[in-house]
């Protein structure tokens, strides 16, 4: 099945919740909703699944205008962040709701209730109520009944984030296994760009209520249409830095000069705006063209595997993404070493002019 | 003396004060009317049922009884009824004046039921409603009905809206929905609301007097009879009185889980 929206919006207090939404997502394939918190996550998931009507627009699914059709009618199911059971009822007659209302025979409910709960690993928990058991296994029992039915649409509004990290993982690579082996268009939303990331499959990109890019997740990961899409892509957050380009060298904020190389070459004398990811500025030189940059440290994050570093000095601040522990008083002076053929290159209107790799060309 | 044992003596002291009024009905109610007006005994010398006997066997005493309850629980009935979609509009839905609309509920309480006696009697005369069963369920609706939503209103919105959606996402009409997930899970919310209706519609003497005549007299209006040209039968009216608290404790003991929820209007 696919899914389309047209020009959907949703306006509510004369608000936009959703502004001029054009999308479509094919039959049977991944697709992940990224934003961050109030983008729109939700308030596009509910316009999908039906739970509200858009403003304005029209959302198809196969070709069928949908717009005004009831949640019932339309064969979906979806995951909320929250553990949403049904507290009164066994996890069995939670997960065999959805069959019961197919008005299906026993046996079959039976069959399939026991198949989905041993693929979520609650087989054990069928008779139990939901709120006996813990967070992790109230939210595969939602999980269940959203897989038991075969739903053409499956929506899944941020449900791991209740969960802690192990669990996440788990979960993340299982629902991932699960929606391989069936037909059905899944869409999941998450705040997380390394969530996206993992899943694969297809990106939106969700900023303010606007559609700012779609595409595959690694593609869009790579290539980001402007700086907000680089923003929100990247965790921590991609530095930009202020940058002159004049005849031959590229200035930033006039204390540091490097020429232009090749990739460089191509752009007009002007000012823009230079994006680099966390995870490529090194404390050490990794080529000849790296800049060096001294700096003072502000605070060091130190995640276990991962460091973050900030530093700043009197024209900027950045984010260091590095591997391992490294500890350093705050006020040490360091040096740190730019990759110059690693740039993003933004307009200053906000749209990347190039991204490392490939040119866009239009500067 | 400990703190502890202080505490004890003083919630002792407070018990046998409570107590004590309910235990002297209680101790009249097996007495005789010799015994009663005589010298003072703290519990019957004349061990006696003949009080009861005369309420049982009589008609005019039991059907007391019968009319109380049959009011009673026509008027849980109906106030349930009404009472269950409107709170349900209150915790689900925004539309103009609904706040206003439902403070303007609550303040139906603070009026005393003495200002709509005219009113009520009035109309019911009219419509021949008058002296029924339903005159009275109806008019204590006027103060159950919005207690029941006040108190409804705040346990349907302690479920948290997605579990409608997931409902109606699984295929379930609203009707459905409602009846067979709702109110299951507002259970211990209903049976609260019930409590404090039936509460109130048990001891509400005034309107219930007014509103009937022979068919529908409620038994606080019948335990007036027991005054007559001879005096009054205080071992009858003790043990009307005692049958009278019966009913209420019986519902006291099986809501007594909840009303501490309740009290809290479900916002606990």
């Amino acid at each position: 099945m696919s899914l389309s929206l047209q020009n959907v919006s949703l306006i509510a207090d004369s608000e936009y919740y959703i502004d001029n939404a054009n999308l479509t997502l094919e039959s049977g394939s991944f697709n992940v909703l990224l934003g961050r918190t109030l983008a729109g996550k939700t308030s596009l998931m509910r316009l999908m699944a039906g739970l509200d009507k858009p403003t304005e627009g029209r959302v198809m699914m196969n070709g069928v205008d949908v717009t005004g059709v009831s949640v019932q009618k339309r064969n979906i199911s979806m995951v909320y962040q929250q553990f949403i059971n049904y507290p009164s009822w066994t996890v069995f007659e939670n997960i065999a709701s959805p069959l019961r209302l197919e008005k299906l025979a026993e046996s079959e409910i039976i069959r399939r209730v026991h198949e989905t709960a041993e693929m979520l690993h609650i087989e054990d928990f069928l008779q139990r109520r939901p709120l006996e058991l813990s967070g992790g296994q109230q939210q595969r029992t939602a999980m269940a009944r959203a897989l038991v039915k075969d739903a053409s649409l499956i929506l899944f509004d941020e449900p791991l984030v209740n969960l802690d990290y192990k669990l996440r993982e788990e979960l993340r690579q299982e629902i991932r296994e699960l929606l391989k082996a069936r037909n059905s268009l899944a869409v999941y939303a998450t705040t997380e760009p390394s969530e996206a990331l993992a899943l694969g499959g297809t990106t939106t990109l969700l900023h303010e209520g606007r559609i700012i890019q779609s595409g595959v997740s690694s593609e869009v990961f790579r290539f980001p249409v402007n700086i907000d899409a680089a923003g929100l892509f990247s965790e921590p957050p991609i530095n930009l830095i202020p940058g002159f380009v004049s005849e031959s060298e590229m200035t930033f904020d006039e204390f540091v000069h490097f020429p232009l190389n090749q990739d460089l070459r191509g752009f007009k004398p002007g000012a823009y705006v230079c994006g680099v990811r966390p995870s490529h500025i090194g404390l050490v030189p990794h080529a000849d063209d790296d800049l060096e940059i001294s700096v003072r440290v502000e605070v060091a994050e130190i995640s276990g595997s991962e460091t973050f570093l900030h530093v700043k000095n009197d024209h900027c601040s950045l984010v260091l993404q590095l591997s391992g522990v490294h500890e350093y008083r705050i006020d040490t002076p360091i040096k740190v070493y730019l990759p110059t053929h690693k740039l993003f290159m933004f307009g200053l209107n906000g749209t990347t002019l190039q991204a490392p790799g490939r040119l866009h060309k239009g500067a | 003396m400990n703190k502890q044992t202080k505490k004890n003596v003083g919630i002792s002291v407070y018990l046998f004060f409570v107590l004590l009024p309910i235990y002297w009905l209680l101790n009249m109610s097996f007495k005789s009317n010799e015994e009663i007006l005589g010298a003072l005994t703290l519990w019957p010398e004349s061990f006696t049922f003949d009080n009861y006997a005369v309420i049982f066997t009589d008609p005019t005493w039991y059907m007391g009884y019968v009319n109380s309850m049959t009011y009673v629980m026509m008027n849980m009935a109906i106030t349930l009824v009404v009472a269950l979609p409107a709170a349900y509009a209150f915790s689900r839905y925004r539309f103009i004046g609904d706040k206003h609309l439902f403070f303007w509920l609550l303040t139906n309480r603070m009026a005393p039921p003495a200002v709509f006696l005219l009113p009520f009697f009035q109309l019911y005369s009219s419509v021949g409603l008058f002296d029924t069963h339903l005159a009275v369920a109806l008019a204590h609706c006027l103060f159950s009905v919005p207690l029941a939503v006040w108190i409804l209103e705040g346990f349907m919105s302690g479920v948290p809206r997605e579990i409608d959606e997931t409902a109606y996402i699984d295929g379930y009409s609203f009707h459905k929905f409602f009846i067979k997930i709702f109110i299951p899970m507002i259970g211990s919310g209903i049976g609260v609301t019930a409590f404090f209706t039936f509460m109130f519609s048990w001891v509400e003497l005034l309107l219930a007097r007014t509103l009937t005549s022979v068919e529908a007299k409620p038994i606080a209006a019948i335990m007036t009879r027991t005054s007559g040209a001879t005096g009054i039968d205080w071992g009858v009216l003790a043990a009307a009185g005692v049958l009278t608290i019966i009913p209420g404790l019986l519902v006291v003991w099986f809501v007594r889980n909840h009303v501490a929820k309740g009290f809290a209007l479900g916002r606990v």
